[in-house]
């Protein structure tokens, strides 16, 4: 034992004295290519020609394209490039740029955005960082858990380039502060996830005369386009009509692969680059369908500008101060954070808490516990002993549960018959269900309030959640 | 008349997840054409198999989806009058709003 401890702290002490030295030499190369590096800049052409002016090369105005040494080495890839050059460059660094919205979208092309050089980056979040983030909003890190989004972004994009000026918005989108905020940019960059505030920032760039890089992605696929600028339409000439609210699908209710708005957020950086610089043809009045499972980009036309668009078309009236006094919420019939739904179908007498399901578990009281989430939720975990019977099979399944209950009753022997109990992810699914079953003849079935989330949260902290 | 239908942004999972059909459609014959408001009605009845509210409003799609006739917005083709022909791709996409 002892001798063993002794050679481990020897190889300890060995690690130190290396870690040391190369510090050391680190910081010793460090130090001479800085030193090297001013040589460069300063010496060269100085001992070529000694009567060379050297301070006309260091300021970048009298080069007459606005970019320092600094800047001209950072973003020297760019300058090589023909058709960007130091025309795109100086452009790029002149201009602003709005995210509103930093997650699945908004990590990459905010990224991009600062480490490209866009003069000021402006960040809109409500949200804080939480864990199930991480897979897809690869601009925050575990460190920042917790924190606001926008500053866990301001800190990245930082990090990535500290010459960028980046303003940080704590705050949801709204009417009231969307015409302030916005105004202060060249270019927004619609990255939500969400349908009300997709029409208000639209419409405020209507008001304001801004062009909307307008990205979104879910599961498997992804859509792209630049609205309001150069004569094409608006979100409202192509949407004219809000969507019924159950066509509205979010990444927390049905999954999104991480990398699909990793592309589609790189997209729109792209495209904002591109209207920064005027350079190449933004995808106004064009509309990129991304499908990831079978790799097919498919870019299409779509309409122009709608003569009777509401919001751009030749006779509205859409005003900043409509604008503010527009209730995008009650429009869309979504709120503009989203909450999750809570409904309230039934009567108190219909319904049992997590704590009182685990009571009559505890007291081995005879039961039935049917999970009506889709198969592919109840595979991530679902309760012990439930019965999977996602809730569009639910009809066809009653049979199932009668019989289901009747084993129950005879295994348990309860001559007053085994309860009927219902599970889903939130306590939603689970009332449409038991107000199914009750019209069906199970007049006992009851539902577990709050869902298995619920279960987590009161009953049992090491159930996983999703 | 040979054509090919797609669905997109989750309106698949109307017709069992299916995304690309390939159909043939009888062209009524006292009009000697086939318009896009033939094809809904055809594909209301054969191709959507639940909800058909997630798929139609009245007798066009409904609020936000867009409807692409061999990659252009039916806005620029006329529509239901669209008049479509042997091989078309006729694309129906839910928009997505998430992010």
């Amino acid at each position: 034992m002892d001798s063993s401890g002794d050679e481990a702290s020897r190889i300890l002490c060995e690690i130190e004295k290396l870690k040391l030295a190369k510090s050391e030499l680190e910081h010793r190369i460090s130090a001479l290519q800085a030193r090297l590096g001013d040589l460069n800049e300063v010496v060269t052409e100085e001992e070529k020609d000694p009567s060379y002016r050297l301070p006309a090369l260091i300021n970048g105005e009298e080069l007459g394209h606005g970019l320092s040494p600094d800047m001209i080495y950072r973003y020297s890839r760019h300058l090589l490039l023909s058709s960007f050059g130091v025309q795109g460059q100086s452009s790029l660094v002149k201009s602003s740029i709005l995210v509103v919205g930093a997650g699945g979208l908004g990590a990459p092309a905010l990224l991009y955005l600062a480490a490209c050089g866009v003069g000021r980056i402006g960040i809109v979040d409500h949200d804080v960082v939480e864990l199930n983030n991480l897979h897809r909003q690869i601009i925050h890190t575990e460190a920042f858990i917790g924190r606001s989004k926008v500053e866990s972004a301001a800190a990245a994009c930082h990090a990535v380039n500290s010459t960028v000026q980046i303003e940080e918005h704590k705050e949801a989108l709204r009417t009231s502060n969307a015409l302030e905020i916005m105004s202060k940019y060249d270019i927004v960059v619609d990255a939500t996830d969400n349908v009300p505030s997709r029409y208000m920032i639209s419409d405020c760039c209507v008001v304001l005369g801004k062009p909307l890089v307008s990205g979104a992605a879910l599961g498997l696929e992804g859509q792209l386009t630049v609205y309001n600028h150069n004569g094409g339409p608006c979100y409202r000439c192509l949407f004219p009509m809000p969507p019924p609210t159950t066509a509205c699908q979010s990444c927390s209710d049905s999954g999104v692969l991480g990398v699909v708005p990793g592309i589609i957020g790189c997209l729109q950086a792209l495209e904002a680059i591109k209207v920064a610089t005027a350079i190449g043809e933004p995808l106004s009045g064009r509309m990129l369908l991304l499908d990831s499972l079978t790799s097919r980009i498919r870019i299409v036309k779509i309409r122009g500008r709608c003569l009777e668009c509401d919001a751009c078309g030749d006779n509205a009236v859409f005003t900043q101060q409509l604008f503010r006094d527009f209730d995008y919420e009650k429009f869309t019939q979504t709120p503009l954070t989203r909450l999750p739904l809570k409904l309230n179908l039934l009567a108190d007498d219909a319904r049992i808490s997590t704590g009182e399901y685990k009571e009559k578990v505890m007291n081995g009281e005879a039961h039935l516990l049917v999970d009506v989430r889709p198969a592919h939720h109840f595979k991530i975990v679902s309760l012990p002993k439930s019965l999977n019977i996602p809730l569009p099979s639910l009809e066809s399944k009653l049979t199932e549960i009668s019989s289901a209950l009747k084993r129950e009753e005879e295994q348990t022997n309860s001559g007053s018959g085994a309860s009927l109990y219902v599970v889903c992810r939130r306590g939603n699914d689970s009332q449409r269900a038991v107000q199914y079953l009750h019209k069906m003849g199970f007049t006992a079935a009851r539902d577990i309030i709050g869902g298995i989330e619920a279960w987590a949260r009161d009953v049992d902290p090491s159930f996983p959640t999703y | 008349m040979q054509l090919t239908v797609e669905f997109g942004g989750g309106l698949e999972l109307l017709c069992q997840s299916v995304k690309i059909h390939s159909i043939d459609v009888d062209v009524p014959a006292e009009k000697g054409k086939l318009t896009m408001r033939n094809l809904l009605s055809w594909i209301r009845t054969n191709l959507i198999k639940e909800r058909p509210e997630m798929f139609m409003k009245g007798d066009t799609v409904r609020p936000g989806v867009l409807v692409l006739v061999n990659d252009c917005d039916w806005e620029l083709t006329g529509q239901l009058d669209t008049t479509l022909e042997e091989k078309d791709v006729v694309v129906f996409i839910s928009t997505l709003h998430g992010g």
